[in-house]
């Protein structure tokens, strides 16, 4: 295994916590095998890898979630055995998670007293939250319930509930992948300074800039084996992405000069309570997008998306027939069937259990959504073979690979149910698609397949509107971009005036105006590579 | 040494088919020690309950009769628990079936009435069961009640008023003062298939009820409906399925099909309205649902199956003097053991003998 970073490494200090010859199998899967690793403190380590190249596993390992099946763990040069999560905080050893472990209706205080283990009384515990909490330019209200504070506030608690325990090593699992940029930018200050403290980080990350900027070490991972570990401002982001990937991951293109029509999904000021106590109000949501055009909606997770897209799919039905238009019929009462008819189509963030029932077969996945809109159903029968035929048909245009003709939709890798889920809808050539997060938790060459049949759809005069938190993304297939924040769309802006920052103001909640201004003092600050 | 429950990849196939039987072997093992224990031969008790029924052509017949209301609830059952509906109160619904079927057999009886009596009574018996069964369905849909709850309570509303009618307005004047209505007329009964047993007509029917029950899980989009709003609700919601309606629809069947049974058991084996025309069919029924599979074919097997059991109980209370209380028993140990053997379709059972050592092993073992 090449490592050139082991030649400029801190060699002379020993390491914190070591990997030797990690392996973690599952059934016949091998999550895990032979993974080294050294962390050092005073330096910032990145774990690169895509979804699904045994990052979580390893972490989890080194938290003591999970018992490796084999290798070990060294702690200052000794044996190290987690058999629990408590087991590791007794070493000093924190991890931040990617999804919040935190109760919605109890305080900041009463979340992080749950994490501790509760030595010192509720009183003193609340102050040196917030003294800590301030110390760090992390601020927080201890007597706040977490269901009133925003995702960037919840990943605060996460943090300051890992500091209160003055962690030797800090693990966070992709801290960025709910943050504005301009938050994500607040995180580094932070870790910036944990570093200098002396302790030891492993950030787990799949954004590359991110990596260039922050992380001292890299290691890389794929398919559970480690492929490198290297010095990440000595690489390129596309020397990075090659080691990730194992291979050049093709551009998408758009076909040249899309005319744009007639505007074939129109919403209009629509305005929805949430069915949960916790769900956003939609709030006077009006924006068109017209046959042959793109229009991305951006926003950090739980600002509105999820019920923008029940309204629009019909799962939940809009206050007023034309809040909704779809090719010029009012379908804002219509059932999702109807809206099908209409030949809207749409794809759901949840791959599993919303998108496809998991424990049925593809064909009958396949009937899920078709059954509404084409002939797979007459009198009442289902016809089995046309099903099939719409398996075998999304699986060669979208080069789904899996083990048998017909399997269950959970045996299928993220990626390529998703690639069924997206061929399903584009195969039926709809006029209006819908789609929330269409590359999440995707692998590299499965989300280049997906966002250029998103392109070719609209390219061939469909209206196609894509809510993703993945700015990138949007930028890639978007022609317009408008963000969602606090169940309020604002005004669509150009793709191409659409600049990191001006966004992430935007996603932040500052008015287009305010965005503008903002971004040109800001862009000092910009991220990227 | 550590007992672990590991999640398959995939459903196992195999095992589902297996499971109800490692259940009826389980139960076997352990009625046997409760036969031992109350001092009987276990053998012999086995063979009174499960061999000798099989040995006589009456009691394979009445193996047969008693089947028939068993699969016909446990087909109704079978599809509200597919799509995760769970009416547990069929045996109210067959008594309702029965009483509403059987008030024109009352009003009727002794006049000249022509064979329209025992279709409209079907047909009555069905709306009776299928009603009675929307009460719970419209509960639940309306203000969120659950039904596993009021479905069950109304077992016992529907029995006292079966009660109050054959001890009041219905009972037969010339009964000598039991609580029975009069014998139903001919045009008013349900004729054997042969000219000796008790087996009826009832029991083509059920077998209708088996093959259209098989088409239409595995052919129809209804079908399909009911097995994804079971299955994944959020993603039948997406496909366009509405559930309340699917709960209304799944109770308003299996109410039916309970009280189709109901007024058929009454106008067929047992010929008047009288308390006890059920040994508990809506409860066994639930076990046979699930024995079968909530498969139709699967469902009829395991209905001649329990309906074996309530023969050799008797057999068993006659020729060992053992209570008849015990069949209960084994039935409520049967559902046990297939609700537990069910864990094994989507968990496999590993015994490891140290975490160290079983680590080497599946790294060195299967690599």
């Amino acid at each position: 295994m090449v490592n050139p970073a082991s030649a400029s490494s801190p060699s002379a200090r020993a390491p914190l916590l070591q990997a030797i010859s990690i392996s973690k199998r599952y059934g016949s899967f091998l999550a895990n095998d032979s993974i080294d690793l050294d962390l050092y403190t005073g330096e910032i380590h990145a774990l690169l890898g895509e979804n699904g190249a045994g990052k979580s596993t390893l972490v989890k390992t080194m938290y003591g979630l999970i018992q490796p099946s084999a290798g070990q763990l060294r702690f200052l040069g000794e044996k190290l055995e987690l058999t629990g999560p408590s087991d590791a905080r007794a070493k000093g050893i924190a991890m931040v998670f990617q999804h919040f472990s935190l109760f919605d209706n109890l305080t900041v205080a009463e979340n992080v007293a749950l994490g501790l283990d509760g030595t010192e009384s509720f009183a003193a515990m609340s102050a040196r939250l917030a003294q800590m909490s301030r110390d760090y330019g992390l601020p927080l209200d201890p007597n706040r319930e977490v269901w009133r504070l925003s995702v960037g506030e919840r990943q605060r608690i996460e943090i300051v509930r890992a500091l209160m325990q003055n962690p030797k090593l800090l693990i966070l699992d992709e801290p960025t992948a709910v943050l504005t940029p301009q938050e994500a930018d607040q995180l580094f200050t932070v870790l910036f300074r944990l570093k200098e403290e002396g302790r030891a980080l492993l950030y787990i990350s799949h954004k590359l800039d991110e990596v260039k900027r922050l992380c001292d070490t890299a290691t890389i991972l794929r398919d559970g084996k480690k492929i490198s570990t290297c010095d990440p401002r000595q690489e390129t982001a596309s020397s990075l992405a090659r080691m990730m990937v194992g291979a050049e991951i093709g551009e998408v293109k758009a076909t040249s000069a899309r005319a744009t029509t007639v505007p074939r999904l129109l919403i209009n000021d629509l305005s929805l309570e949430p069915d949960d106590p916790h769900g956003v109000y939609l709030k006077g949501i009006s924006v068109e997008v017209k046959g042959g055009e793109i229009l991305g909606i951006a926003g950090v997770a739980g600002n509105g998306q999820d019920e923008l897209f029940s309204a629009l799919s019909g799962e939940r039905i809009a206050p007023h027939e034309d809040n909704v238009i779809i090719d010029g019929h009012a379908a804002g009462h219509l059932s999702v069937t109807d809206r099908r008819k209409l030949g809207a189509a749409f794809v759901p963030e949840g791959r599993l259990g919303h998108g496809t029932a998991p424990r049925m077969k593809l064909s009958e996945n396949a009937l899920l959504t078709g059954h509404a809109a084409s002939d797979m159903v007459h009198h009442g029968f289902v016809d089995k073979p046309k099903t099939l035929e719409t398996v075998d048909r999304t699986t060669k245009t979208f080069d789904v690979r899996k083990a048998k003709r017909d399997p269950e939709a959970a045996s299928l890798s993220g990626g390529n149910l998703q690639k069924f889920i997206v061929g399903r809808e584009i195969l039926r050539e709809p006029g209006v698609l819908i789609v929330s997060q269409p590359t999440w938790g995707v692998d590299a060459g499965a989300a280049a397949v997906i966002r250029q049949a998103l392109l070719d759809l609209s390219g061939r005069g469909s209206a196609v509107l894509v809510i993703s938190q993945d700015l990138d993304e949007l930028a890639e297939i978007a022609d317009r971009i408008a963000v969602m924040f606090h169940g309020h769309l604002s005004e669509p802006i150009a793709a191409a005036d659409a600049t990191r920052e001006k966004l992430g103001l935007l996603m932040g909640g500052a008015s287009a105006a305010q965005a503008e201004a903002g971004s040109q003092k800001e862009a000092v600050h910009a991220i990227g590579a | 040494m550590q007992l672990v429950l590991e999640k398959r990849a995939e459903r196992s196939t195999k095992i589902a088919i297996l499971s109800p039987l490692l259940a009826i072997a389980l139960t076997l093992v352990t009625m046997s020690i409760l036969f031992a224990i109350l001092g009987k031969n276990p053998v012999a008790a086995l063979i009174v309950y499960f061999v000798e029924p099989l040995t006589d052509s009456f009691t394979l017949m009445e193996i047969a009769v008693k089947a028939t209301p068993l699969v016909m609830i446990a087909i109704g059952l079978s599809l509200c628990y597919l799509a995760n509906v769970w009416n547990i109160g069929a045996e109210g619904q067959f008594i309702m079936g029965a009483v509403c079927g059987s008030f024109l057999a009352v009003v009727t009886n002794g006049t000249d009435a022509g064979p329209w009596v025992l279709p409209a009574m079907l047909l009555m018996g069905a709306a009776g069961g299928a009603l009675w069964a929307l009460i719970p369905a419209l509960c639940k849909v309306k203000f969120g009640a659950n039904e596993i709850l009021t479905s069950l309570m109304l077992v016992y509303v529907a029995d006292l008023i079966m009660d109050y009618l054959v001890r009041g307005p219905w009972r037969d004047p010339k009964g000598m003062n039991f609580p029975t209505t009069a014998s139903f007329d001919p045009v008013a009964t349900v004729p054997t298939l042969f000219e000796t047993g008790r087996i009826h007509w009832g029991a083509l029917v059920a077998l209708i009820v088996v093959a259209l029950a098989t088409v239409m899980l595995g052919r129809t989009i209804k079908g399909f409906e009911i097995r994804v709003v079971g299955a994944a609700p959020r993603a039948a919601r997406f496909a366009g399925f509405n559930s309340k309606r699917l709960v209304l629809f799944t109770f308003a069947v299996s109410g039916a099909l309970a009280g189709l049974a109901g007024i058929i058991e009454v106008a067929g084996p047992v010929g008047v309205l009288q308390p006890g025309i059920s040994p508990g069919y809506g409860f066994t029924a639930i076990i046979v649902a699930f024995l079968g599979r909530l498969n139709p074919v699967g469902i009829l097997i395991a209905g001649l199956f329990l309906a074996l059991t309530f023969i050799g109980g008797e057999g068993a209370q006659i020729s060992m003097k053992i209570p008849l209380d015990l069949t209960k028993v084994f039935q409520g140990i049967l559902l046990f053991y297939v609700l537990a053997c069910d864990s094994l379709i989507l968990y496999r059972i590993r015994l490891i003998a140290s975490q160290k050592k079983a680590a080497q092993g599946s790294i060195h073992g299967t690599a």
